[in-house]
């Protein structure tokens, strides 16, 4: 496993005249990881990714994709590779086969539809058109046009955005059996659950750079701490050093009307918590904890939330 | 096509076509348009209603009579049953102000003054105002005792080929292949480009000349269909005539259609949208809708206009198709239009290539 899928460095592209997509961005995927990009719309997950599939040509800064530079052999490379688009739309009057055999012919070899079809779920509709399918069915159909060419690498932009929980599940299944045979994902997205779950390794791009990398576990427990407590109270009242003071609490930080602690024991932070506020006959208007999310380390690290 | 036929079997193999990319896209094509109710009725319904309609409205007619009027005055019963007993005339007496009124409206193509000598009074610039002085006069002159110098015998000839309609079908045909063309190719393709279809296929293995040439071969299997039905049609319900070879017409069509995909994909190239490329089709199609002879025929425009005219490809291909249907003449004696329009094909492929924009 020490062999890299993906490896950019100093990677940049600029949109003349002044927008600056991605920013010196440097990238080790290593073969037979699900590696997930993290990050606000416009954070520059897409031109990334594009980039990396050989689809965009960046302004500056080296890729390498299984080895190979896309200077290479271009052809050689993509048939190695599945990719599915943030937005793609299939002709909408062939069939759920017919999109999928002539996306096999493109590749030398590959799975037949029939295959890729069980794959994704997607027999029952085989002989539907593509415009009578649902949003969930189309997106598992793109998926599954990535997976004819049987790739070692596949790369997944923001697979299950808008998706209904049933094709969320199928392609979170789509991804582990990738897993389970070696292969490597790479995949955004902007839900943190699916990341935790799905990723081996998450790296969390902002502005057109990887700001943190690690496991999720890793980061939450680094940038974070276990558990988030968040509470309302009339915060003129409350003084941050103060509640730093508190056993367990690691870190407090205003947060709109209220304070949000990292904590690291909660059950020695919250009744210390409950009486400090009494003490001082502050009264409470919310209080709720939660286990540390890599939303939480994307709040703590840029001060914004995800999907603003 | 490489459904199985006969029920689905546990492990369908996969059929000869099913790993060709040429194959499947060209298949992807027919599909899809076959699947469009309006695209098949304006590629195969659309031309012959219009060769219905046309053909109708100009159908050959057994001529008008020309209508002459006389003024009246105490000459004029003579002078209006000189005429009444000429054929194909109609002459009736009016008072001088409504004899010119009528004229002046085009009710009546001359007007005889029965003066003696009558005045003829027309219009020289309408055609059947010359026609019915000749008439007239022929008529009068005779009636006040002039003699032919000699007899002469009348062969008659209202032959297929010279009607309208013969005119019209090898134009609709021609504008139907560059319709054809320029919206089968130009506008697909740039919705695929618009819907990223091109940007999803461009990420794969896919050779680009396959893309490109599975709208070729699409183009080519279509023009099987359109071609026998709209001639087909034509030769059975207006007679209208075949005179040339079955291969020279073949060959043609297949010149016209390379022609006209060539240009559908080099306006196809750059645009990123299909509002652009509807424009562009307009654009480049218009002027020859009006120019290259569809309708009516090209030398209808001045002179100097002529050389501008022969040089556009719809101009060229609606001369040469009515040159091997009407007339009768081989591919060879066609030659300039058959290379006039090769040459578009190359250079449209060849431009689009080097311009086109894939993703």
């Amino acid at each position: 496993m020490t062999d890299l899928a993906i490896r950019c460095r100093g990677l940049v592209k600029r949109y003349p005249p002044d927008v600056l997509a991605v920013n010196g961005l440097d990238l080790e995927v290593r073969s037979g990881e699900c590696f997930g990009l993290l990050g606000p719309n416009g954070a520059g997950k897409t031109t990334t990714i594009e980039i990396l599939e050989g689809l965009l040509a960046p302004t500056a800064g080296e890729v390498e994709v299984l080895g190979r530079t896309w200077a290479q052999d271009p052809a050689a490379l993509r048939s190695r590779l599945g990719i599915t688009l943030q937005e793609t739309h299939l002709p909408d009057r062939l069939t759920v086969e017919e999109i999928l055999r002539m996306f096999r012919s493109f590749y030398p070899r590959g799975r037949e539809a029939e295959q890729v079809l069980g794959l994704v779920g997607l027999e029952e509709k085989r002989r539907a058109w593509y415009d009578k399918l649902s949003g969930g069915q189309k997106q598992r159909l793109a998926v599954a046009c990535a997976l004819v060419g049987d790739p070692e690498l596949l790369f997944l932009d923001e697979p299950t955005t808008g998706l209904d929980p049933q094709s969320r599940r199928q392609l979170w299944e789509v991804v582990g059996e990738m897993k389970r045979q070696g292969r490597t994902v790479l995949l955004t997205t902007h839900y943190m659950d699916e990341a935790e779950r799905l990723c081996d390794r998450v790296a969390i791009v902002d502005r057109g750079k990887v700001i943190t990398l690690g496991t999720p576990r890793e980061l939450v427990a680094r940038v974070v701490g276990q558990e988030v407590v968040e509470f309302e109270a009339p915060v003129d009242r409350i003084s941050e050093r103060d509640l730093l003071a508190l056993p367990g609490i690691q870190a407090a930080r205003r947060d709109g009307a209220g304070f949000s602690l990292t904590v690291d024991r909660v059950h020695l932070a919250l009744p210390a918590l409950l009486a400090h506020l009494d003490a001082g006959g502050v009264a409470l208007t919310a209080l709720s904890t939660h286990r540390a999310t890599l939303e939480d380390v994307f709040v703590r690290l840029t001060g914004r939330r995800l999907r603003d | 096509m490489t459904d199985p036929a006969n029920g689905p079997p546990p492990a369908p193999r996969p059929g000869p076509l099913d790993h060709s990319p040429l194959a499947q896209l060209a298949l992807a094509r027919v599909r899809a348009f076959l699947r469009e109710p309006s695209a098949v009725f304006w590629s195969f319904g659309f031309p012959i209603l219009l060769t219905i309609a046309l053909g109708i409205a100009f159908r050959s007619r057994p001529p008008d009579p020309i209508r002459a009027a006389v003024e009246a005055g105490p000459r004029a019963e003579r002078v209006r049953a000189a005429l009444a007993a000429g054929q194909g005339i109609t002459a009736l007496t009016l008072p001088a102000e409504a004899a010119r009124a009528a004229l002046r409206a085009g009710k009546v193509a001359i007007v005889v003054e029965p003066t003696d000598p009558p005045a003829y009074r027309f219009d020289p610039t309408r055609p059947e105002s010359r026609l019915a002085r000749a008439v007239v006069d022929e008529l009068l002159q005779r009636a006040a005792g002039r003699r032919d110098a000699f007899a002469v015998r009348d062969v008659t000839a209202t032959a297929p080929g010279a009607r309208y309609v013969d005119f019209l079908v090898p134009g609709l045909l021609g504008m139907n292949i560059m319709s054809a063309g320029m919206w089968g190719i130009g506008w697909v393709i740039v919705e695929d480009r618009q819907k990223k279809l091109l940007k999803r296929i461009v990420a794969t293995p896919m050779r680009r000349r396959d893309y490109l040439l599975a709208f070729v071969i699409m183009r080519v299997l279509f023009l099987v269909v359109e071609v026998p039905v709209l001639v087909g049609f034509a030769v059975l319900a207006f007679g209208t005539p075949l005179r040339g070879g079955l291969a020279d017409l073949a060959a043609l069509t297949v010149l016209g259609a390379l022609a006209f995909s060539g240009l559908g994909l080099l306006v196809a190239s750059r645009a990123k949208n299909t509002q652009t490329v509807g424009g562009l089709i307009n654009l480049v199609m218009l002027p020859m809708f009006v120019l290259s002879g569809v309708f009516f025929s090209s030398e209808n425009f001045p002179a100097v206009t002529q050389p501008l005219i022969r040089a556009l490809p719809l101009t060229a291909l609606n001369d040469a198709l009515r040159a091997v249907m009407n007339e009768g003449v081989g591919l060879a004696a066609v030659w300039p239009q058959a290379a006039l329009l090769a040459g578009v094909a190359v250079a449209g492929f060849g431009l689009a290539l080097r311009w086109f924009r894939w993703s």
